[in-house]
């Protein structure tokens, strides 16, 4: 099916350049990880502490850091009018944002899943706690990405796009980072965390349907 | 609404009416025309006349203010996709990613075109005919602003289109490119094929009818009373 094969080569194109540009996935990463190095020192090395705030740490870095890298999602294809040919495109326009949101998530989502246990550790998360983490990431991330794509979507064209993508993107992240943290928080006290990770997926579902399709309404706007 | 003026045979493409709007200034209004398979549309005017903004129009990107395009007698708006499927684009900008090899920035537009196993061979035509074939390996941003703009014209070889839009595709072409363009029109047209080009430059399209976005300019005071 051609339509499949578009999708993927899109994706892949993605990805190689934005490893290739190397800075802004890279970028996302190094902030993630500063950030959270930042907590320990400032609060001090108390161990208690570190872990009962790590959950909503590790998630308010991995938002920031997807926020960071949010903005020139689509800005680059915007400026040297490939845009305009995907619109063009015989593949759907929603496809094409899923594309560039799947490739995102692939180079910046992905590695900071990675590296996320890690900082867990340096902020003293206990053991039984890795799990649900890797869990609300994995189920978490994803939405971040979709959501800010279509936030990215809404400002291409825009002066000083990055201040006007933060304000309008972080607040609709807030449940994300409610549940996501409070299901890292519900592993260190022993409670449950299914309703949590239930509530993430619920929310990703949401994001994978409508985010598609509101970022290639705001795509449609922008090539006007 | 289908045919216009009653002829036997609609035209391929048709415009009635049109009129668009940008910002809140009316750039052009009331501007028809009619294109059969075979010809070629040549838009002249001033800067800001509104040639882009009539080509991207057409290409379905900016939706007319007023009026309507008709392809083969029927409504563009109603079947956008398929109309989109017909139509190639070359605009001002070149849409080429500076890291990627020439060969890899015209596979990705063969793909995007829905070219499949074939896609290669076709790739390699397009990079020939436009005397692109040895630079294949290099990345396209080594390219001079000349050859970045033959490199945006091979993608009309790759994926055969039935309309061709073209806004200032000699801009930056050296006089032997332009010949190459002149012969490729010729036999886009030839097959059946139609073109709606900008310029400022004489293109090489011999009998291509002329259309004056500057006759269609509204009148200064006419500018916000728009319908």
């Amino acid at each position: 099916m051609s339509g499949a094969r578009s999708w993927v080569r899109l994706v892949r194109r993605d990805v190689r350049l934005g490893l290739s540009a190397g800075s802004d996935a890279a970028a996302a990463l190094v902030f993630f990880v500063i950030a959270t190095a930042l907590f320990p020192l400032g609060l001090g090395p108390e161990a208690n502490l570190l872990a009962r705030i790590a959950g909503g740490v590790l998630w308010v870095a991995a938002l920031l850091a997807n926020l960071l890298s949010m903005e020139r999602l689509f800005a680059g294809d915007f400026e040297d009018g490939t845009l305009d040919l995907l619109a063009l495109g015989t593949l759907p326009l929603e496809l094409v944002a899923l594309a560039k949101v799947t490739a995102h998530w692939l180079i910046t989502g992905l590695p900071l899943m990675v590296v996320a246990p890690l900082m867990g550790a340096l902020l003293n998360l206990p053991g039984e706690a890795f799990g649900v983490l890797a869990a609300s990431l994995a189920l978490g991330t994803p939405s971040l990405s979709l959501l800010g794509g279509v936030g990215a979507a809404l400002v291409l064209g825009t002066r000083r796009g990055g201040v006007l993508l933060a304000l309008l993107i972080l607040p609709i992240f807030v449940p994300l980072l409610v549940f996501g943290a409070a299901a890292v928080d519900a592993a260190v006290m022993g409670l449950t965390v299914r309703p949590h990770l239930l509530l993430l997926g619920g929310l990703f579902a949401l994001a994978l349907t409508l985010g598609p399709i509101a970022g290639a309404a705001a795509l449609r706007q922008a090539v006007r | 609404m289908t045919g216009v003026a009653g002829t036997a045979a609609p035209p391929a493409l048709a415009g009635v009416g049109l009129a668009c709007l940008r910002g809140d200034r009316l750039v052009f209004a009331d501007l028809s025309f009619a294109l059969h398979a075979g010809e070629a549309l040549i838009l002249t005017g001033a800067n800001g006349s509104g040639k882009s903004s009539l080509i991207r129009m057409i290409a379905g990107l900016l939706p007319p203010f007023d009026g309507h395009l008709l392809a083969d007698g029927r409504l563009v708006q109603e079947d956008p996709a398929a109309h989109r499927a017909l139509l190639a684009y070359v605009g001002h900008q070149d849409a080429l990613k500076l890291s990627l090899t020439v060969g890899d920035n015209l596979g990705f537009w063969a793909t995007m075109a829905g070219r499949g196993a074939t896609g290669r061979h076709s790739v390699d035509e397009a990079l020939a005919a436009w005397d692109l074939g040895r630079l294949s390996d290099l990345p396209a941003r080594y390219l001079s602003a000349g050859q970045r703009r033959r490199l945006a014209l091979a993608r009309l070889l790759v994926a055969p289109r039935r309309l061709w839009l073209l806004d200032e595709p000699t801009v930056a072409l050296d006089r032997s490119s332009i010949a190459i363009l002149g012969d490729l029109l010729a036999r886009h047209r030839a097959a059946g094929g139609m073109a709606v080009m900008a310029t400022h430059a004489d293109l090489p399209v011999g009998d291509g009818r002329l259309l004056s976005l500057d006759d269609h300019a509204p009148p200064p005071a006419a500018g916000m009373s728009a319908p």
